[in-house]
């Protein structure tokens, strides 16, 4: 049963969010290279969706921190983990590096790719296959790269 | 640099911000943890526990064009910028880096940067530099 309302939550909260990326143009590609463009015609207005969302985030994630340092749960009951803030790593700075790189080639991040998909768009397919298929590259290569 | 200012993107912008950002705050407080799409999908793909959650969010991202569709009447427009192999290799570079860094976008940029994180703090001026210079490779000087 709880597994049931904590489905339904995450499920209301991925619409809000792909409702907010629709929104804000972040799953426009063409806005997204507009603004990752300094030396072309820079569109400046995609930064105003990070500040946006940190605008709101700052307070509610301070909430959710205090609740979790006084071991409270969250609203369904679940206690809340959030990551370590420490820990910065070669990989963490390289896979970022990558991901900037192929998010510079398309204009398309993770969020934007499944919404392209939902809106049945015929490339946003094709980028998720993409971007799955590098997920599951992910654990093969991390395992040759440690050995 | 020229520097396009129209007044409605700013305002659609902002306010699709601030609703990324209720999202993301819902994730943490109702949910217990971080709404990041990388790990959320990379965990689907890995098998990893609390499928139920991981389905129900990516599920719902999926279907938020259709609840946009009916709230506007229209979707926003589209216009995709590579052709097929580009777009296949940027998928595979976004799927390999964000798993390695642990994070994308929204777990870095949306949630570590809200959460003061030194560590996605990191993250994401790395993935932004790397961006704007692929962008600047791309469009200026390998044309």
């Amino acid at each position: 049963m709880k597994h049931h309302a904590q489905a339904g939550q995450a499920f209301a909260i991925g619409l809000l969010f792909g409702v907010g990326l629709l929104l804000s143009g972040m799953s426009n590609p063409q806005k997204v290279i507009g603004f990752l463009d300094l030396a072309g015609a820079w569109d400046p207005s995609l930064a105003l969706v990070m500040g946006g969302a940190i605008a709101v985030g700052l307070p509610l994630f301070r909430l959710a921190e205090s609740r979790s340092h006084r071991q409270l749960p969250s609203w369904s009951g679940a206690p809340i983990h959030l990551p370590g803030k420490s820990g910065i790593t070669p990989r963490l700075v390289l896979g970022s590096v990558l991901f900037g790189i192929g998010w510079g080639i398309a204009g398309i991040c993770p969020g934007p790719g499944l919404v392209l998909l939902g809106s049945l768009q015929w490339p946003g397919l094709l980028f998720v296959l993409a971007m799955v298929a590098g997920m599951l590259l992910f654990r093969p290569l991390d395992k040759a790269l440690s050995r | 640099m020229n520097i396009i200012w129209d007044p409605a993107a700013l305002l659609a912008a902002l306010a699709g911000g601030v609703l990324i950002g209720l999202a993301a705050a819902w994730m943490a407080l109702g949910l217990g943890r971080i709404a990041g799409i990388s790990g959320l999908l990379g965990g689907l793909v890995d098998g990893a526990p609390d499928r139920a959650v991981r389905v129900a969010f990516v599920g719902g991202l999926l279907l938020a064009p259709a609840l946009y569709l009916l709230l506007r009447g229209e979707l926003p427009a589209v216009r995709m910028m590579v052709d097929t192999p580009s777009l296949l290799l940027a998928g595979l570079l976004v799927g390999i880096g964000t798993r390695f860094a642990s994070g994308c976008t929204s777990g870095h940029g949306v949630c570590g940067l809200s959460r003061l994180s030194p560590r996605s703090l990191v993250a994401t001026l790395s993935f932004m530099a790397a961006g704007f210079a692929a962008v600047y490779l791309l469009r200026h000087l390998l044309v």
